[in-house]
């Protein structure tokens, strides 16, 4: 991952603009935003973000390239859509904010512990191994993402609700042992090998 | 006298004749009024009720006409008779429709009516009908000052209407500063792209028309006259001097850019810091090639610095932002991307402001990659890479940035010549024999663009900012000089395209100005009056108030310090005859007698009747439209008030207010335009010098044992119709408190 940080900064120098342009989802409607802020103040989460989408446009544009891509603003992201409908520019404002999250991810350049980061990467190891999400081992493991003590206390935090889910027969204790997967196991990990292949070439990470 | 024959009509429609008695106003007309002929109608203002008063005037010899009906504003059109004077008595708006209905209200309303008929017809028999000015030949042929592309669009449009122009430029070739660009910013659909700017192809044809005379290394050396028949000397570089004679002028002297010089902190005088018309010689060079500096290093990296010396609040540079400029720079930056998208273009703004269809070029430049960067450069160092220095205004931070080259947006700063303000005080310091003054007034001259020989200045006044005068809000072409009209950048900061719309504007305003200087009759706002000021010299004291306050310059002197009046220059607004202490200037169909006459026709009740009586004096331009629109949303108010409407308030003569306090009236409120800075008044000083001249005479009123408050000056606005009303009922319940006036009984 360092190495296609590295690569990176090589190949675009002190225009991080560009590299926004070719590396990040819809990053070429970065300079079309004309600073009027109306995104910034659509935002529900708006004070509790490091930068505003406007402040991190503005950042693209001055290249500031470590902190735009170590913000965590991209990982706060609700995805409630607000500044995409109101932009009058028209640019697809959370389609960006989620390109440059998964672009920093890549890069190994996100926030270290970021919550969002940190649950996304649990869920996506844990979808990606049968092909479905295992409930049980994804709630399990994110409990236990702070150790055995803090783990068995949210764990049994939740008991009633496992309970109830359980009784339900929404939950089946048994898929702890590795759960059931898709059908076509071998194929599905080929399609995304296969996916994972094409997005690497389009945003330059193959060697 | 012999030969006037004085008639009034009474109208008893819209309901006149069911709340007034109508027999008893045609007695009053008859016995009071002293009216030869006196009749009444049913619906007056109908073909047949308009037939009966041609009828009169045709066949009785009825010269003088008082229509006691509605509001004069209203049926103009039917009641228009040619080289007859009239009066109106608004007995709808100003009594029916603003006294409260029903019977208890019969007898005020019945009194006021009565009165308005007595005014009516007092005011006519004062009158004469204005027979117009004209003075034989009149010129029609309009002069163009500057050949720029305001200039040349205003000569095309004169000639392609059918009219002459004279067109004079100072320098050699037409064009002025368009003729100095690469390209012009976008002007046509699909608004995307720069455009060839189009100046040599108009410069040739303005060559090869025939009804545009050139005159090319010219300036003008003097400008006297007036409408229709301006002198004006021009002045070849060589040293020879031409004389032509035309009806108006457009002054369209465009402006030059701020000075560079001023802005040594943003690099100003520095190698590779150029300004906007510099970048243009530099594209100019390149031809869309490469653009190179002064040392002919190709440039690869550009910042363009905009409000360089504008929006300055710190009151050294320009506090204005001159329009164009973000569009400019746009441009500018396409220049380079155009040439090479690799080239690191920053626009450096504040608030980017792209008026008229300017939003896709900016759109456009976005996609090229241009970037804008919201910042304020505080600092630029040329030289081989020059820094610029900012604060980054999303982002709260400084920061500096590298560039081979800056471009400064500095702003326009028109060309307008002598500004009056400074000149006055300096004229009249060297007419007192101060030679320093002598000196420093023929030094302001050399920058004067029209040299008009007028006794107020050389130049237009300047409205804001030193640009050339112009009713900013209302009318845009009008100046306060007649006749001579500013268009394009040194009337408002603008780019090509609103210069020659402008332009347009202009020349109609001046063929507009040429017809009616032809046939005598005023321009804007008194459009089509055909009355002008004379004066009774033998009277006059050679005060000079009315020179000196005439808005529009129209009033010379002559050797003896003599008013001498240049109708043609009149707007009809009066003004010199509310100065006149002597009250020796007067209109056909509007002086002091028409005015006094009225004051002193209406009947003061005595002090025990308790119906005290108010003189309002109302400018006929905002505060009487806005009376008569309370009537039409029938807004009741007292009916103790005698409205009299007045061309200005700046013709207000003091002996009204003494006639009507001599007379037993209980007070006096006039109501003018909004004065001041935003002033609406539309004779621009009318309503200032009225309250001026009012806050003189509060001494007088003490003297005479009067209250202060028994005078009133009120700034009013045309849609003010609930709020005259509440004014005037204001001022009743006042002067009821206050008690009736000690002078009833005396007049």
């Amino acid at each position: 991952m360092t190495t296609a940080n590295q690569s990176a900064i090589e190949r675009y120098r002190n225009n991080f603009l560009r590299e926004v342009e070719a590396n990040v989802e819809e990053g070429h409607m970065v300079k079309m935003c004309m600073q009027c802020g109306v995104c910034a103040g659509s935002c529900p989460f708006g004070p509790d973000w490091e930068h505003s989408p406007q402040k991190i446009f503005m950042m693209i544009r001055a290249g500031k390239r470590d902190e735009v891509l170590g913000s965590d603003s991209m990982f706060m992201c609700t995805s409630c859509y607000n500044c995409m409908v109101r932009c009058p520019r028209q640019l697809p404002i959370t389609h960006i904010m989620h390109g440059l999250a998964n672009y920093a991810h890549r890069l190994g350049l996100a926030p270290k512990g970021q919550p969002t980061r940190e649950f996304a990467t649990l869920f996506w190891n844990n979808a990606i191994k049968k092909g479905r999400v295992n409930e049980l081992t994804l709630t399990l493991r994110h409990y236990f993402r702070g150790g055995l003590v803090s783990g068995i206390k949210e764990a049994l935090g939740m008991q009633s609700i496992g309970l109830g889910l359980f009784l339900a027969k929404r939950l089946n204790p048994m898929e702890i042992f590795g759960g059931h997967g898709v059908k076509d196991l071998k194929g599905f990990h080929a399609i995304i090998a296969k996916a994972k292949e094409i997005e690497d070439r389009k945003k330059g990470f193959t060697a | 006298m012999a030969d006037n024959k004085y008639a009034a009509y009474i109208c008893s429609g819209c309901g006149i004749g069911d709340a007034m008695k109508v027999p008893q106003l045609e007695a009053i007309a008859k016995k009071e009024g002293k009216m030869a002929v006196v009749k009444s109608h049913p619906f007056l203002c109908n073909a047949e009720g308009v037939q009966m008063i041609r009828d009169d005037i045709a066949n009785e010899a009825v010269t003088h006409v008082c229509i006691g009906a509605c509001s004069r504003r209203a049926k103009t059109e039917a009641f228009q008779f040619e080289g007859v004077a009239m009066s109106r008595a608004n007995l709808r708006e100003g009594v029916l429709w603003v006294v409260a209905a029903g019977k208890d209200h019969d007898e005020v309303r019945q009194e006021m009516a009565a009165d308005y008929i007595r005014m009516g017809c007092a005011e006519l028999k004062k009158m004469t009908p204005p027979a117009g000015n004209v003075k034989g030949s009149s010129s029609k042929r309009i002069l163009v000052v500057g050949g720029g592309m305001s200039g040349m669009t205003a000569a095309l449009e004169i000639a392609a209407t059918g009219y002459e122009a004279v067109l004079v430029e100072k320098a050699g070739a037409l064009g002025g500063m368009a003729a100095q660009l690469w390209k012009r910013q976008p002007f046509k659909e699909p608004y995307a792209e720069a455009q060839e700017t189009g100046v040599g192809e108009m410069a040739a044809k303005v060559a090869a028309n025939p009804k545009i005379k050139l005159h090319l290394n010219s300036t003008i050396a003097e400008t006297s006259g007036a409408p229709g028949r301006f002198k004006i000397q021009i002045a070849q570089e060589s040293g020879s001097v031409s004389e032509e004679t035309v009806g108006a002028i457009v002054q369209a002297t465009g402006f030059t850019t701020y000075d560079m010089a001023k802005l040594p902190e943003l690099g100003g005088g520095q190698p590779n810091v150029v300004d906007q018309v510099g970048l243009e010689a530099l594209a100019v060079a390149a031809k869309g090639g490469a653009i190179k500096r002064a040392d002919g290093k190709e440039v690869k990296s550009v910042v363009f610095v905009q409000c360089a010396g504008q929006r300055d609040e710190t009151g050294t540079h320009l506090s204005y932002c001159s329009g164009h400029c973000c569009g400019t720079s746009i441009k500018q930056a396409n220049y380079f991307k155009d040439q090479n998208p690799d080239i690191d273009t920053v626009v450096m703004y504040q608030d980017l402001r792209v008026p008229g269809m300017g939003e896709d070029f900016y759109r456009g430049a976005q996609e090229k990659g241009v970037i804008f960067t919201k910042a304020k450069a505080s600092k630029v160092t040329g030289g081989d890479s020059c820094n610029v220095t900012f604060k980054d205004l999303i982002l709260d931070e400084e920061n500096t940035i590298a560039a081979d080259l800056v471009v400064l947006a500095t702003g326009q700063v028109p060309n307008a010549g002598v500004d009056l303000e400074a000149w006055n005080p300096v004229v009249t310091a060297a007419e007192g024999g101060d030679a320093a003054a002598k000196a420093a007034r023929d030094e302001m001259k050399t920058i004067s663009i029209l040299n008009l020989n007028y006794r107020q200045g050389p130049d237009m006044p300047q409205f804001k900012h030193g640009f050339a005068d112009s009713h900013f809000i209302c009318f845009p072409y009008e100046t306060r000089r007649t006749g001579i009209y500013a268009a394009g950048p040194v009337r408002r900061p603008m780019d090509i395209l609103q210069a020659t719309d402008d332009a347009t504007g202009a020349a109609l305003k001046a063929i507009q100005a040429v017809e009616n200087a032809a046939v005598g009759r005023a321009a804007h706002p008194r459009s089509g009056d055909l009355s002008f000021p004379t004066a009774r010299l033998e009277g006059c004291t050679q005060c000079k108030r009315c020179t000196v306050e005439c808005p529009f310059g129209a009033i010379d002197e002559d050797e003896k310090r003599f008013p001498v009046f240049n109708e043609e220059r009149c707007r009809r607004c009066g003004t010199c005859m509310g100065a006149c202490p002597v009250r020796v200037i007067s209109f056909e169909n509007y002086s002091c007698d028409t005015v006094g006459s009225q004051v002193k026709a209406v009947e003061v009740p005595d002090e025990d009747e308790e119906k005290p009586r108010i003189l309002v004096l109302a400018c006929e331009n905002d505060a009487y439209p806005a009376l008569d629109m309370a009537g039409m949303a029938r807004i009741t108010h007292s009916a103790f008030v005698r409205v009299i409407p007045v061309r200005c308030l700046g013709s207000v003569n003091t002996i009204w207010i003494t006639d009507a306090l001599n007379a037993g009236y209980d007070g006096v409120m006039m109501m003018g335009c909004k004065k001041g800075d935003d002033y609406q008044c539309h004779f621009v000083k009318g309503s200032e010098l009225a309250h001026y001249r009012m806050s003189k005479i509060g001494d007088t009123l003490t003297q005479l044992g009067l209250e202060p408050e028994r005078v009133q000056t009120q700034e009013v606005a045309i849609t003010d119709n609930a709020r005259v009303v509440k004014l005037i009922n204001d001022y009743v319940a006042e002067l009821e408190k206050l008690g009736p006036s000690p002078m009833k009984g005396f007049g």
